[in-house]
C-alpha cells in the first residue's frame, strides 16, 4: 500500500509539467459561455496540441493512436492539466470519453479508420444522443426507432440533453429497432452524421441559461446500416461499454480545484468581515471547511485506489458509484459554504466586488458553477441510480421490480 | 503508485478476520472482555506489529479495523500505543487517560495493569490506578471508572511524544471505527435480506436499500482515508501526517456513529432490542468518537492546516 510515484511516474509529470508552461501561455483565453462557435474552436485548438505533443487519447490503446499511458499516468495528466489551468476538454469530450472509446472496443475496422483519428487531432466533434423526454434514469425504455430500409435506417423521434449537439460533427445515437424485444434486446447504437437531412436541433435553456445540452428532433433522417456499432439489437450491450468508461476518470479534475478552492477560501474568509470578526474567526465555519477538505482528501485518496485497481486489474473496481455518489454531494456543499463566505457577493452572476481577485478566482464564476453543480447529483446517472447500483450490484439486495 | 494492501498485508489482515471469526464469534460479544482472547491477540503479535514486529500502520490498521469489526472489547489502542514506551512493566492490557478531558474516565481500569497518562508536557505511565466505578456506562462492554484526579506516573517521553501518540492513537482508533462501520452496514445488509414485509424482503425497497448504500458508501470512503493516512504517517519524507489524520478520524467517526444509527434503523423494532448486536457496536463507536480528539476537534485541527 503505497501513495508514493514511480521514478517513471515522476518523469511522466516533470515532462508533462515542462510542456505546460512552455505551452499554456500561447492558449488564447476562454471564450464567452455562450459563443458556441469559438468554444468549439477553442476546445478543438488545445485537442490539437495536446495531439501534436502525444498527449491526445492518454488512456487510449495505442493500436488505436493513443498514448496508451497506464491509469496511473492518466491521473498525473488530469491532476497536472487541471493544475496549471489548461482548457478543459469541452466538446471533445463526448467523442473522448464516450465515442472512441467505444468504437475502439466495439467498431469496425472501417469506422475505426474513419473516426478516432479526427476525435484524437480536434478535427471532429460528437454529440451523445441517449437521452428521451420519457427515458431518462430509465435509459433503455427510449423509443426513438428507426426501420430498416434496404441499406438504411430511417429514424424518427425525439432526443432530450444531447450534450454539444449544435456543434458536432457525429451524433453516438441509441435507438429501437425491435419494438416487440424486452426493453434491452431492441436497442441499437448508429453513428449519425449532424449534417444529414431531416433533423432539427434546438438549444435547451437550462437553468444556467445557455448550456451544451440541446434537444433533437428526428424526420426521417438516414443513416447507412454501415454506420451501425455492433449488431443490430445489441445496442444496450455498446452503450455500458460506453458508461463504463464516463464513470471512470470524469470527476478527478473537478476534485483537484475542489481541494484548491477549500484553501482559496480560507484565504478569502480571513479577509472578509462579518459581525465585528473575520468570517474566519467564526468557528462553526472552520469546521465545515475541515470536513469538507477531510471529505475531499479522501475522495482524492478514493480516486487513486480506483486508480490502483485498474492497474492491477484492468477494470476500476467498485468505487466508481462510491466516488460519484460523495463527490457530487461534496461539490454542491462546498459551493453552498462558498456562498456563506461570499454572502451578498453571491448574488449575481457577474463578479461583484474585489474580494475574490485575492485568490485570483472570480465571484461570478462560483455563482455560476454553484448552480451548474446542481446537476451533477443528475448527470451520467442520478444519485438515487447510484444508490441502486450500490445496494444491488454490490451489497446484492434484491430489485424492487 | 499502488495504493492497494500487498499480498502480505491482506492476509495478515485475513488472519486476524479468520481468528477473531472462531475465537470471538458474534455470541461471544455480549461477555466482554476476554482473558483468553486477549492472550491469544499478544501472542499473535497484534499490540506489538510496530514495536515488535517491526510493521508499519498501514498493516496495523488493517489489523485494526479487523479488531473494530469483531467489537472486540478492551482498550486496544493504548495497548498497542504502550508497547513502544521504556519502562513498561508486563505485557497486558493498558488504559488511557486524557487529563484534558472531563470528567476523568478512564476505560476497563479493572484489567489494565497501567494506565498511559497523555499529558501535554510528556506521557506517563502510571501504576495501579483507582477510582469509582461509573454506574450504567453507555457501553456495556467497556466498564468505566471516574477518578478524582489524574494519577502520577513515570514519564516515558516528551511533549512531541504525546503528540505522536496522540496522532496514532487517532488513526487506529479511526480504524476501529472503520472496522465497526463496516459491521453494521452487513449486519444490515443482512437482516434486509432475509426481514419479510408486505410479502418480500425489505432491502427490495429503495428506502431501505438506499439506507444501506448510504451505510457502505460511508465505511469506503472512512476506509481509504484511514488507509491513506496511515500510509503518510509511515512515510517519513512527508508532512501530511497530521492532515490525513484528522480526516481519517472525523470521516471514521461519522461512519460508525451514522451507520450505527441507520443499521438499527434497518432492523427496525428488533434493532431497539438487547438480544440483537446491533447496539453493542454502536455503543462502542459513541465510546470511540471521544477518543483521541472529537470529529469537531479534528474538524477544527484540520482547517488550520489549511
Amino acid at each position: 500500500m503505497d501513495l508514493r510515484y514511480s521514478p517513471e511516474e515522476q518523469q511522466f509529470r516533470h515532462e508533462l509539467r515542462d510542456w505546460l508552461a512552455r505551452v499554456l501561455p500561447t492558449v488564447p483565453p476562454k471564450p464567452a459561455a455562450d459563443d458556441w462557435p469559438a468554444r468549439r474552436a477553442h476546445d478543438t485548438a488545445w485537442q490539437r496540441l495536446l495531439f501534436e505533443a502525444g498527449y491526445a487519447g492518454i488512456n487510449w490503446p495505442r493500436d488505436y493512436g493513443g498514448r496508451g499511458a497506464t491509469p496511473t499516468e492518466h491521473l498525473i495528466f488530469l491532476e497536472e492539466t487541471e493544475r496549471a489551468g489548461a482548457p478543459y476538454v469541452g466538446v471533445n469530450f463526448v467523442g473522448l470519453l464516450h465515442a472512441g472509446p467505444t468504437l475502439v472496443a466495439e467498431g469496425t475496422d472501417e469506422q475505426r479508420a474513419r473516426h478516432l483519428r479526427p476525435i484524437l487531432r480536434g478535427d471532429e466533434v460528437w454529440c451523445q444522443g441517449f437521452s428521451e423526454p420519457g427515458a431518462g434514469s430509465d435509459l433503455a425504455s427510449l423509443r426513438t426507432r428507426a426501420v430498416r430500409d434496404g441499406d438504411h435506417y430511417v429514424v424518427s423521434g425525439h432526443k432530450l440533453w444531447t450534450s454539444y449537439a449544435t456543434v458536432a460533427d457525429h451524433c453516438e445515437l441509441l435507438v429501437r429497432t425491435d419494438p416487440d424485444a424486452p426493453k434491452h434486446k431492441g436497442i441499437t447504437w448508429l453513428i449519425l452524421p449532424m449534417d444529414s437531412p431531416g433533423l432539427d436541433v434546438r438549444p435547451i435553456e437550462t437553468v444556467l441559461g445557455s448550456s451544451e445540452f440541446s434537444e433533437v428532433y428526428f424526420d426521417d433522417v438516414r443513416i447507412p446500416v454501415t454506420n451501425r456499432v455492433g449488431e443490430e439489437n445489441d445496442g444496450w450491450r455498446v452503450t455500458m461499454v460506453t458508461l463504463s468508461f464516463e464513470r471512470g476518470t470524469a470527476w478527478v479534475d473537478q476534485i483537484v480545484d475542489s481541494m484548491r478552492l477549500v484553501t482559496d477560501l480560507v484565504a478569502i474568509a480571513k479577509t472578509v468581515t462579518r459581525r465585528s470578526a473575520t468570517a474566519w474567526d467564526d468557528v462553526g465555519l472552520r469546521r465545515d471547511v475541515g470536513h469538507l477538505a477531510a471529505e475531499f482528501d479522501a475522495l482524492w485518496a478514493l480516486v487513486k485506489r480506483g486508480v490502483s485497481q485498474a492497474q492491477a486489474t484492468g477494470v476500476p473496481g467498485v468505487g466508481a458509484s462510491v466516488l460519484k455518489l460523495r463527490y457530487t454531494e461534496a461539490r454542491q456543499r462546498l459551493m453552498d459554504l462558498a456562498a456563506r463566505v461570499l454572502e451578498r457577493a453571491a448574488l449575481s452572476r457577474t463578479d461583484i466586488g474585489a474580494l475574490w481577485s485575492l485568490s485570483g478566482r472570480h465571484s461570478g464564476e462560483f455563482v455560476e458553477e454553484r448552480i451548474n453543480s446542481l446537476s451533477y447529483t443528475i448527470a451520467a446517472g442520478t444519485s438515487q441510480i447510484q444508490r441502486n447500483i450500490v445496494g444491488e450490484r454490490i451489497l446484492g439486495l434484491p430489485r424492487e421490480r | 503508485m499502488h495504493f492497494l494492501p500487498t499480498d502480505d498485508q491482506l492476509e495478515l489482515q485475513r488472519g486476524v478476520r479468520d481468528l477473531l471469526a472462531a475465537k470471538f464469534p458474534l455470541e461471544r460479544l455480549p461477555g466482554g472482555y476476554d482473558a483468553g482472547l486477549w492472550a491469544e491477540l499478544t501472542a499473535t503479535g497484534v499490540f506489538g506489529l510496530r514495536d515488535e514486529l517491526g510493521l508499519g500502520l498501514a498493516e496495523s490498521v488493517l489489523v485494526f479495523e479487523e479488531l473494530g469489526r469483531a467489537c472486540v472489547p478492551g482498550p486496544l489502542v493504548a495497548t498497542f500505543l504502550a508497547a513502544g514506551l521504556p519502562g513498561r512493566a508486563g505485557s497486558g492490557p493498558v488504559g488511557m487517560l486524557d487529563p484534558a478531558q472531563a470528567p476523568l474516565l478512564l476505560a476497563h481500569l479493572g484489567i489494565a495493569e497501567s494506565v498511559l497518562v497523555l499529558h501535554e508536557a510528556g506521557p506517563q505511565l502510571a501504576g495501579p490506578v483507582s477510582g469509582a466505578p461509573v454506574p450504567e456506562p453507555v457501553d456495556p462492554l467497556s466498564p468505566l471508572h471516574e477518578l478524582a484526579a489524574t494519577p502520577d506516573g513515570h514519564v516515558v517521553g516528551d511533549a512531541d511524544a504525546t503528540v505522536r501518540l496522540r496522532r496514532e492513537g487517532a488513526l487506529l482508533t479511526a480504524a476501529l471505527q472503520v472496522g465497526l462501520a463496516a459491521r453494521l452496514t452487513d449486519l444490515a445488509v443482512d437482516y434486509a435480506k432475509t426481514r419479510e414485509q408486505f410479502g418480500r424482503v425489505i432491502g427490495s425497497f429503495q428506502a431501505v436499500k438506499h439506507l444501506c448504500a448510504d451505510m457502505f458508501v460511508r465505511a469506503e470512503l472512512a476506509r481509504v482515508a484511514v488507509h491513506a493516512a496511515a500510509v503518510t504517517l509511515d512515510d517519513p519524507d512527508t508532512t501530511d501526517g497530521p492532515r490525513t489524520v484528522a480526516g481519517a478520524k472525523l470521516l471514521a467517526d461519522e461512519a460508525a456513529t451514522v451507520n450505527g444509527r441507520s443499521s438499527v434503523q434497518v432492523h427496525g423494532g428488533m434493532g431497539f432490542t438487547w438480544e440483537v448486536p446491533v447496539h453493542f457496536f454502536l455503543k462502542r463507536a459513541w465510546l470511540h468518537a471521544t477518543e483521541f480528539g472529537t470529529a469537531e476537534d479534528h474538524a477544527e485541527d484540520l482547517a488550520l492546516l489549511l
